[in-house]
């Protein structure tokens, strides 16, 4: 029996061993990230003494702000303030429509309802990148704007998925004492169904918002004033300046990827409950 | 992300077919959005991209564009200039799914099993990998770019010359066209594993903990065990996994493009269909060639998921 209860522990040591060991792999460029924002820049590229934890100080992050502050380099506050709107609008707009199309396609009754749904399916397996270059040509007028940065991404067809298949599961009894009081359709929508799906919003919302935040490739072909750039692509400019002064770019890319970890800090049982569970969904 | 639907067409119907159709009016108000949108920013452009891939077009054009028929397509394939680069970001795209599909997911599958355990402290590492996910890969890719740097102060280099006590010598990761490919697998596999460990880690939790019970008392290793109940009970988990890393990894994109272009990576060995795509764009003004690469893109996305369903619907029948 002993030898039974050494082998347990001795398999629970092995695997706290090879989940740290593992653990430390996945984290160590985040650390180095971190250690690296607050070292002086020509010791974060300094072999691996850059990896130690000397000479720590928030200068970088004050000289990030005042290394963009002018016309001409545009200032962070504004690359800050594009995303988050665009985020902003991406997040909420989606929710609003993507999930509205949900239910009419899970929940409602009506003319033509399921050729429609089989459009949306079929379309949602064109990947966005296969029609960004003509559709850049497309809203050729909306290049160097905010909205031409939202727009292309409020609709989403694997939202509207994701929500049909919530919606779906929703017990017909919740709806149907709201019918019997006079609520069409709309109402019912808004009243009951949304109060009621909050794990369906909240996973939607999170992986909206983890993809608009980190947009590359769209603003890439959209956008050549600074004023309406995005971190990310701020980021990739900033990164590619000569010298390059690598602390202050460390600084940046802490305050890009900030609002994103705290959120997921934060949201960390709801963040991992949604993958998990749209992908079991699928 | 679209590989998800199991596209049965057919919503559960919430009432009887009747003839007034009631929510007719509602039904048409509340998609109307999405659908709007739906066609506007997918369906557009498009048959636009397919237009456009027939003509001789430029992005500033000064004389009007002219129908040529598959000439890019056939360009894209055949003629030396166009050919050369576009056959090697296709190479390097099937290179890159070829490699990452496996090892990502053996990865992904290795630290499922060894997080599934009831173990003190397992939430915390669950955190630590799944961390990367959240990252942009614009940034990832800066902070790779350090770790690969070329001189001895690159993280790497420094701790291989540390660990071999001198017997390595720097190496250019990014810009020798041996390593970069690997490189930019290296970066992307650190950055996407976290999420599809997630997602097996869910399948593994729908598995009955009676089975691994029945097979202990039969004296199953726990090798027997992994093979004989994990494998199966979470093979619709895997198969999905690993269509999915397919689909995304022939829309591989920023991670390139800023190692291309800020960090001196090999072109020629890094380079994508879209990298590929967008390059025809800024530097060539060639719309044309764009729209046909986009359209390549497009069926190759199209042939993998359509052997996605297949199998799927094989699996469903079984």
């Amino acid at each position: 029996m002993s030898t039974h209860a050494a082998t347990r522990t001795g398999k629970k040591a092995r695997d706290y061993v090879l989940m740290t060991a593992a653990a430390i792999v996945m984290f160590a460029p985040i650390y180095y990230l971190l250690i690296g924002s607050l070292k002086p820049s020509n010791k974060v590229l300094n072999g691996f003494a850059g990896f130690i934890p000397t000479d720590l100080s928030f200068h970088n992050y004050s000289a990030v702000f005042s290394a963009l502050d002018s016309g001409a380099t545009g200032y962070f506050g504004q690359f800050f303030i594009n995303s988050f709107l665009i985020s902003l609008v991406i997040v909420l707009g989606g929710l609003l429509v993507n999930s509205m199309a949900g239910y009419a396609f899970a929940r409602l009754d009506w003319r033509g309802r399921d050729k429609l749904f089989l459009v949306v399916v079929l379309l949602s397996i064109v990947p966005f990148e296969s029609v960004a270059v003509p559709l850049m040509q497309l809203m050729s007028s909306y290049r160097d704007s905010l909205i031409g940065q939202m727009l292309p991404f409020i609709v989403n067809p694997f939202s509207v998925y994701l929500f049909y298949t919530f919606f779906l599961d929703i017990p017909k009894s919740m709806e149907e004492a709201a019918r019997l009081d006079g609520l069409g359709p709309v109402g019912t929508f808004f009243r009951i169904i949304v109060p009621n799906s909050k794990p369906a919003f909240a996973t939607v919302a999170i992986l909206t918002f983890l993809t608009s935040w980190g947009q590359f490739l769209w603003p890439s072909l959209m956008t050549s004033n600074p004023a309406v750039r995005p971190l990310p692509l701020e980021i990739g400019v900033f990164s590619a300046q000569t010298p390059p002064n690598w602390g202050q770019i460390f600084a940046f890319g802490t305050l890009l990827v900030l609002p994103v970890l705290v959120m997921f800090l934060v949201f960390q049982r709801w963040f991992v409950q949604s993958v998990a569970g749209s992908a079991i969904k699928g | 992300m679209t590989t998800l639907m199991t596209a049965d067409g057919n919503p559960r119907s919430t009432k009887r077919r009747s003839q007034r159709r009631p929510d007719t009016w509602a039904g048409i108000g509340m998609s109307f959005p999405a659908l709007l949108g739906l066609v506007l920013f997918i369906a557009i452009p498009f048959v636009y991209a397919i237009i456009f891939s027939l003509q001789n077009i430029q992005v500033s054009q000064a004389h009007p564009a002219k129908f040529w028929g598959l000439t890019e397509y056939v360009r894209l394939f055949t003629n030396p200039i166009d050919s050369g680069p576009f056959l090697r970001a296709m190479l390097n795209n099937f290179v890159f799914a070829a490699v990452v599909i496996p090892v990502q997911t053996g990865l992904a599958l290795a630290l499922a099993v060894l997080l599934n355990r009831k173990l003190k402290g397992v939430k915390i590492y669950r955190t630590f990998f799944f961390m990367p996910v959240v990252f942009p890969m614009a940034l990832v890719a800066v902070i790779w770019r350090l770790i690969l740097d070329r001189s001895s102060q690159g993280l790497l280099n420094s701790a291989l010359n540390a660990v071999t006590f001198g017997h390595v010598q720097p190496h250019d990761w990014l810009g020798s066209s041996s390593t970069a490919l690997a490189s930019v697998i290296l970066l992307s596999i650190w950055q996407g594993v976290g999420f599809q460990m997630i997602i097996v880690l869910a399948g593994l939790q729908e598995i009955p903990q009676e089975r691994y019970e029945a097979a202990s008392l039969d004296r199953a290793g726990a090798w027997q065990q992994f093979i004989h109940i994990t494998v199966p009970g979470i093979r619709n988990t895997l198969i999905f996994v690993v269509l999915l890393t397919t689909i995304l990894s022939f829309r591989v994109y920023d991670q390139v493009y800023i190692l291309i272009n800020t960090a001196g990576a090999n072109q020629n060995a890094t380079q994508t269909m879209l990298f590929q795509a967008t390059n025809a764009v800024f530097n060539e003004n060639d719309l044309g060639q764009a729209s046909a690469i986009s359209v390549i893109l497009f069926v190759i996305v199209v042939i993998i998921t359509v052997v996605q369903r297949a199998v799927l619907r094989q699996r469903n029948e079984s």
